[in-house]
């Protein structure tokens, strides 16, 4: 690998090295190295592009590593990625994309990534989005994500996308069987003409299932945001989610959050709030010697930190 | 120290009449002054503590801090000099820490046991403080602790404190007091200046100066201006009650 596809690797997985456990790097549409353990295997699947990660029933506190670069300008692929955790695991899970486009053609990753989740399986799963290049060329990513959790399973998603990404539609769904839970927390910052959609689709199917998505977002500059976030409560179960924006600039953001509740247990709350930054917080940071534009930084990351 | 010249601050209402909030006010505020001040509500007091931070800026006069004109400099500039601020409303935020907050005031790399040094001299065990975020998940009179020690940590010539007292009932008044007084203690150049009405907080000032209706109306030593104040009927009451 490179120095660009080491510095993607470095910013969507915090990979300096090889990681530890098992892992698949693919760069530039091709796998670079791949490693499996007693507990975790994976496999390339043979009817289209993509892998298997098969993790056994019962391993604990192990993790899988499967990142993707991207530097070769008007690269475009689709991958399709399944997960087979097994019951009673407890893993970690990181994927994540960077694009460097240097040229004028546009790139793009298309990722379906299905989870197959085990009867009380913990599984945490990171998703970090990044793009760098001074080309015009456009850095286009669309995850789509796939969530069946098993009985008392437990799953927490966590995306994030800073900069760099020119064009984003993210789509995750997920059903929950009996006593399941999910946790998903999304961190998104737009500028420039960046555009990013994202949404979630939740069924709570079991009894005593409860969904919490929780989303923080910026847009900056002359970016567009649109978040879609709809719970379904088809059992005794328990819904919430939350989209908390701060706009920039001439930035336009939609907030759409949908519950509707099929069952009469069925305890469901959104909340959205878009605005921009408080004058006040500013005034307070300026009062310790920050600059407006320091202020503003400050409040800015702390709010997606 | 401080140098305030025939300052004004005049706001329009709705129907576009000025309406004047300080009227062409005269003050100096000399080195290592403790100087409460007070008056009736919608006097200007607040007003005032804008002024000197630069949260609000005169439509007239000259404001000089150590001889220097700062009328024009912003709220940052002005913070660079040394003038720092406490909020009567402290600001609540999503995301930054209370030891952020401490550590921008302190303006370096501030170790964690610098940071729960400013927590403890306000009363709040550090421990379970620090990391916790400046957000609704704190109560009023939390947050209005943690908003004196961001300006115990700026360390600052002048300090300005909007009603530091409101709101801090769970923690006692003796340990504010104490604050105050170490902190005009500790450098023989620094000044406070404090708006409130609490006759405790009167009781320790050097100087105390009466702003009613935009303007001055007494300003003098603690031991001459106080009984004036707790015999006038309308503003002894006031203070009586507020106890």
């Amino acid at each position: 690998m490179d120095a660009i596809q080491k510095e993607l690797l470095k910013q969507v997985a915090g990979l300096h090295e090889i990681p530890a456990g098992a892992y698949n790097i693919r760069a530039n549409g091709e796998a670079v190295a791949r490693n499996t353990t007693a507990h975790i295997d994976i496999v390339a699947k043979t009817d289209k592009s993509g892998i298997d990660i098969v993790i056994k029933p019962g391993t604990k506190k192990e993790s899988v590593h499967i990142p993707v670069v991207l530097s070769q300008s008007g690269l475009t692929e689709m991958v399709y990625n399944d997960f087979y955790i097994g019951d009673d695991c407890d893993v970690t899970i990181v994927a994540g994309c960077g694009i460097h486009n240097s040229g004028d053609q546009m790139s793009r990753h298309d990722g379906v990534h299905t989870f197959y989740v085990g009867k009380n399986a913990h599984v945490k799963y990171v998703e970090k989005h990044y793009g760098s290049g001074e080309g015009t060329g456009q850095r286009v990513m669309n995850p789509e994500t796939v969530v069946e959790l098993g009985e008392n399973s437990f799953m927490e998603l966590e995306t994030v996308q800073i900069r760099g990404v020119d064009s984003t539609r993210r789509s995750t769904r997920a059903t929950l069987a009996d006593g399941a839970k999910i946790i998903v927390t999304e961190k998104l910052m737009t500028h420039g003409s960046q555009y990013a959609e994202t949404s979630f689709d939740v069924d709570l199917n079991g009894d005593g299932s409860s969904a919490n998505v929780i989303s923080r977002a910026v847009a900056r500059d002359d970016s567009r945001q649109l978040f879609l976030a709809k719970i379904n409560g088809n059992n005794r179960c328990a819904g919430h989610s939350e989209c908390d924006a701060i706009i920039m600039d001439n930035a336009r953001i939609s907030a759409i959050p949908e519950i509707t509740a099929n069952h009469l247990d069925a305890e469901l709350i959104h909340e959205a709030a878009i605005g921009k930054i408080a004058g006040d917080q500013i005034v307070k940071l300026m009062t310790l010697g920050l600059t407006e534009a320091e202020a503003e930084a400050q409040i800015v990351n702390g709010f997606l930190k | 120290m401080l140098q305030l010249e025939n300052l004004s601050f005049q706001v329009a209402d709705e129907s576009d009449t000025r309406k004047e909030i300080i009227r062409n006010l005269n003050l100096t505020i000399d080195n290592h002054r403790f100087i409460v001040i007070t008056g009736p509500n919608g006097g200007g007091k607040s007003t005032l503590a804008k002024l000197i931070m630069g949260i609000e800026k005169p439509t007239g006069g000259r404001i000089l801090f150590n001889g220097q004109d700062i009328t024009e400099m912003s709220i940052t500039q002005r913070a660079r000099c040394g003038i720092s601020f406490a909020f009567q409303q402290p600001v609540r935020f999503k995301g930054i820490k209370v030891r952020d907050l401490i550590t921008l005031s302190a303006g370096d790399n501030l170790s964690t046991a610098g940071a729960c040094e400013y927590l403890s001299r306000v009363g709040l065990c550090a421990r379970d403080y620090i990391g916790r975020d400046v957000d609704a998940s704190l109560s009023g009179g939390e947050l209005k602790r943690i908003e004196i020690a961001t300006v115990l940590a700026r360390n600052t010539p002048l300090s300005v404190f909007d009603e530091p007292e409101a709101g801090i009932d769970l923690w006692s008044f003796n340990s504010l007091i104490k604050v105050f007084e170490e902190l005009h203690d500790a450098d023989d150049r620094r000044s406070l200046i404090i708006i409130s009405h609490q006759e405790r907080i009167l009781n320790i000032a050097d100087e105390i100066v009466v702003i009613s209706g935009g303007q001055v109306k007494a300003q003098g030593r603690r031991e001459n201006i106080l009984p004036e104040l707790l015999q006038d009927t309308g503003s002894c009451r006031f203070y009586q009650e507020m106890q």
